[in-house]
């Protein structure tokens, strides 16, 4: 299959449109975040019990209009429409990062997300799509589940996940950009499709799962200050477990199937090689994120720390492990 | 301490180990050890995987290597510490999972818990006045509840209460979690156990391997309970390996034309053409073959001062993957000398670099290219005792230093070749590169419980998936006669488990079976998730 050149590079330039759009998304947020001052009076009421062993149990957030304005003018605050935009524009900028992978895999002729570039890319696509997903099912959420303030923008969160976005799209494009290249005869196999595919979804929804859990971290840490600009603390632990309750059979399913590739590839289906050991510790963490949320006295921060800790392993895997340690996936190649 | 104490003090001791070993907690601690415990296996050089890196890495650290070592970090899997940890977490996962399983199986078969007297006490709660009979009411709860496990009873004050249950699986799919990940942490010490796994290297110029027993291979790794008398029987022959390279010099392709045959085709000595490939391999029985590596294979040619010729082809190891550089040594012993000690002063080493595509850089040899497009030996010519009969073992690759170092090996000659050119050394031997052989080096894998890990695997990540997804809920209905026709309807939900998402479907349930007009008094009659702000999100 040859490389068609032109579609390849038309897919670089649509990678750095995102990733501009992408930075001027997160500034717009950042802006919201912001103007976004709530009192701190509010903030008595945001930060909720955990650890108790029961259903925390909170009154519903203090109804702080936005932006302080009070007078119950229907006008949407400035903050309201810096923040709608900048979701807007976080939208657009999805689309044409997926054009960018679907031109880079029209022009090589598979699933573009073969080497440490495209994984990169491919996971942080996932991780804002998922991102727009989570923001849309909030907005749709049927009335009667939320506080009459309407449930804490999770919206305002938006910077936050952008910036993590936008460090490792920097870094695909520069440090680990490579040019579209055929596979080599080692990755020639359908299970490329499976086994990548899941590790990218899998990784990209932690991601968000992350700083779900380390903005919870932020907003419990006794700083009143971050907390009241944070949506109330039980929605972040709740956004952190339910993506990671998503994300964890998917990842499963990459280490199975990773293992069902290397039996065809490498002779064994498990072989302690570091990436698959690297894999396999973070699953161990992720399980043990989800068995500190059913253990009295484990959840709330300390299952939030666990949380972290899963990811800074993931980003451990895919980074120190494919760069630093030679191991039998090394040739994914930077 | 009368002896019945002491007996008594042992097993409340060891009740409470058991008790301590199988709790949720240690579980979790032992869970985070062996995510610890096998960092270090990802991090440093392994025996296992990499024996050469290992004492690479011993070279560099003089100091801290010994102490590594001793610990068992450049075998962590195979240590005795690892193994500690994962048969602590298999006892703590046997004592969660047996009395889990016992108590599953008994919930199965109690109805569901009696109405709680206070229902708005619990998370989920609504209420509302309908204008419907009992019967009516509770048939339509019934039908509203389908799917859920119900008890129906009656209260001593006229009201009728409905007690509903769902999502039994969910404990179902975490059994089956926790069983699998046993069985399947057994399959894969079985396969360990009674597997095994050998590599070989053979020319790609009809050169035969027969599977016959651990001597055939070049290195055989076999399980502890396996003495290697009793390997499936089959032979390949490698016809021919054909590489496709871009015009970068990266690989595309792989592909070893052999025949094989089988174990049924060793008498009638039938042999079936394959194409073994990188991905691809071929799989006799539960024994599998490997196409794991490639090389080149010099060929020289030495004739004698006394008209003798011999010739040899031996694998030269590549020293640079991405160009095929490759480096070794062939050997050879003069022949027909009788006599021991003169034959060690005759014998003959061919030493150097081999490049498929050869460019020089002043009169160093390197290679441009991984394929064979314009190949060139730059060689080393030794003669004197190579030392094989020394006892010590060598290496194909080199030659043994301390024998040139001691002078009694000696080098006569050193020139760059082409195919078909030669040199002549001082004694008159003629030295010719003939040309080159490619090899392809094989690997044969064995472990008959690799589909029972497979098997497990999916129980796994299917108990993962219904764990995760189902949630067990209850849900209550309690409906007491008011007036002449009318009565009062009152709902509370609980979720036994993890909360989320439950108020919605509850929200639902209650709008189907409370009128909206009459959805309560207030407020505070119908919002059911007061304390989860962030309920819906997702
Ligand atoms: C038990 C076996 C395996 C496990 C546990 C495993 C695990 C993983 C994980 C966790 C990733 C995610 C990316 C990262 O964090 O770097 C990944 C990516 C990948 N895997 Fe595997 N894998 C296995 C076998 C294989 C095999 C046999 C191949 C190919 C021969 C393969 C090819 C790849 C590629 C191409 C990527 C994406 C590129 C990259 O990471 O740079 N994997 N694998």
């Amino acid at each position: 299959m040859p490389i068609n050149p032109v579609l390849a590079s038309y897919s670089d330039l649509a990678y750095g449109t995102a990733l501009v759009l992408y930075l001027f998304a997160m500034v717009l947020h950042a802006g919201e975040y912001a103007a976004g001052r709530v009192p701190v009076t509010a903030a008595g009421g945001r930060i909720t019990a955990q650890g108790t062993g029961s259903v925390a149990t909170l009154p519903p957030p203090t109804n702080v209009t936005e932006g302080g304005v009070t007078d119950g003018a229907p006008s949407r605050s400035k903050a309201e429409r810096i923040g709608r935009s900048a979701v807007a524009l976080t939208g657009l900028a999805v689309l044409v990062h997926a054009s960018s992978l679907a031109l880079r895999g029209a022009a090589i002729g598979r699933v573009p997300w073969a080497n440490m570039y495209e994984f990169t890319s491919a996971v942080c696509f996932v991780a804002v799509a998922g991102w727009l997903v989570v923001l849309y099912r909030q907005r749709n959420a049927p009335e009667g589940s939320a506080s009459p303030a309407g449930p804490a923008p999770l919206r305002r969160l938006g910077v936050f996940v952008l910036l993590p976005i936008v460090v490792l799209m920097f870094l695909g494009g520069t440090v680990l950009y490579a040019q579209a290249t055929p596979l080599i005869p080692a990755l020639s196999s359908y299970w490329i499709t499976i086994h990548v595919s899941a590790a990218a979804t899998a990784t990209g929804i932690l991601l968000v799962s992350g700083v779900a859990s380390v903005l919870y971290l932020l907003g419990t840490g006794g700083s009143t200050r971050i907390a009241a600009r944070l949506p109330a603390s039980t929605s972040l632990d709740r956004l952190a477990y339910r993506t990671a309750v998503l994300a964890l059979p998917i990842w499963t399913f990459a280490i199975i199937t990773g293992a069902i590739w290397a039996e065809a590839a490498w002779g064994r289906y498990w072989g302690w090689d570091p990436k698959e050991t690297c894999a396999l510790v973070a699953w161990v963490v992720y399980a043990g994120y989800l068995h500190a949320r059913a253990t009295a006295g484990w959840r709330g921060p300390r299952a939030a720390w666990i949380n972290v800790g899963g990811f800074g392993m993931m980003l451990f895997n895919l980074f120190f492990v494919n760069i630093v340690v030679a191991g039998l996936h090394s040739y994914a190649g930077i | 301490m009368t002896r019945a104490h002491s007996l008594t003090a042992v097993t409340a001791a060891l009740r409470n180990t058991w008790r301590g070993l199988t709790s949720m907690r240690t579980a979790l601690v032992l869970l985070f050890l062996l995510a610890l415990g096998a960092l270090p296996g990802a991090l440093l050089p392994q025996y296992s995987l990499n024996p050469q890196r290992v004492r690479t890495y011993q070279a560099q650290h003089p100091t801290l290597a010994p102490i590594l070592d001793r610990l068992g970090f450049f075998e962590v899997f195979a240590s005795p510490w690892f193994a500690a940890i994962y048969l602590l977490l298999f006892v703590s996962l046997v004592g969660c999972v047996v009395p889990r399983s016992v108590e599953y199986a008994r919930q199965l078969r109690r109805t569901p818990v009696a109405t709680p007297r206070n229902l708005d006490r619990l998370p989920h709660h609504a209420r509302a006045r309908c204008d419907a009979a009992t019967e009516q009411v509770l048939t339509a709860t019934r039908r509203a509840l389908r799917g859920w496990r119900i008890a129906e009873r009656a209260e001593p004050d006229g009201a009728r209460t409905l007690s509903a249950e769902r999502g039994y699986l969910r404990e179902a799919g975490n059994l089956v979690f926790h069983i699998a990940l046993l069985g399947l942490l057994v399959s894969f010490a079985i396969g360990k156990l009674v597997g095994y796994e050998g590599q070989v290297i053979v020319l790609a110029n009809g050169s035969q391997f027969c599977n016959s027993g651990p001597l055939a291979y070049d290195s055989f790794r076999p399980g502890q309970d396996v003495d290697g008398t009793a390997l499936t029987p089959f032979c390949v022959r490698v016809e021919k390996f054909t590489p496709t390279y871009l015009s970068t010099g990266q690989a595309k392709q792989f592909r070893a034309t052999i025949a094989y045959q089988g174990p049924n085709d060793l008498s009638s000595g039938t042999w079936h053409p394959y194409q073994l490939e990188v991905n691809n391999p071929l799989r006799i029985g539960g024994t599998r073959m490997y196409l794991i590596g490639h090389g080149y294979a010099p060929r020289f040619t030495v004739t004698f001062p006394d008209g003798q010729q011999r010739s040899g082809v031996v694998q030269w190891r590549p020293v640079d993957n991405a160009t095929l550089l490759s480096e070794g040594t062939t050997k050879f012993d003069p022949p027909g000398m009788t006599d021991a000690a003169l034959r060690r002063t005759r014998q003959l080493a061919i030493t150097g670099l081999f490049a498929p595509t050869a460019v020089f850089r002043g009169s160093l040899l390197s290679s441009a290219f991984p394929d064979l497009l314009d190949p060139a030996v730059a060689i080393e010519v030794f003669q004197g005792d190579l030392g094989n009969s020394s006892g010590r073992s060598q290496s194909i690759f080199s030659i043994d230093q301390s024998m040139v170092d001691s002078g009694r090996l000696k080098e006569v000659a050193r020139q760059d070749l082409r195919p078909g050119e030669q040199l002549t050394l001082p004694d008159r031997t003629v030295v010719r590169f003939d040309g080159v052989t490619r090899f392809v080096s094989l690997q044969v894998s064995y472990d008959p419980a690799q589909h029972w890990a497979l098997g497990f695997a999916v129980l796994v990540l299917g108990g993962l998936g219904l764990s995760l997804a189902v949630k067990r809920r209850r849900l209550w209905v309690r409906v007491t006669p008011a007036g002449p026709a009318g009565t009062v309807v009152e709902l509370g939900g609980l979720a036994r488990t993890e909360a989320a998402g439950y108020g919605e479907e509850f929200d639902r349930i209650a709008a189907e079976l409370l009128p909206p007009e009459q959805a309560g008094e207030g407020e505070e009659g119908r919002v059911s998730d007061a304390d989860q702000p962030g309920a819906g999100v997702l």
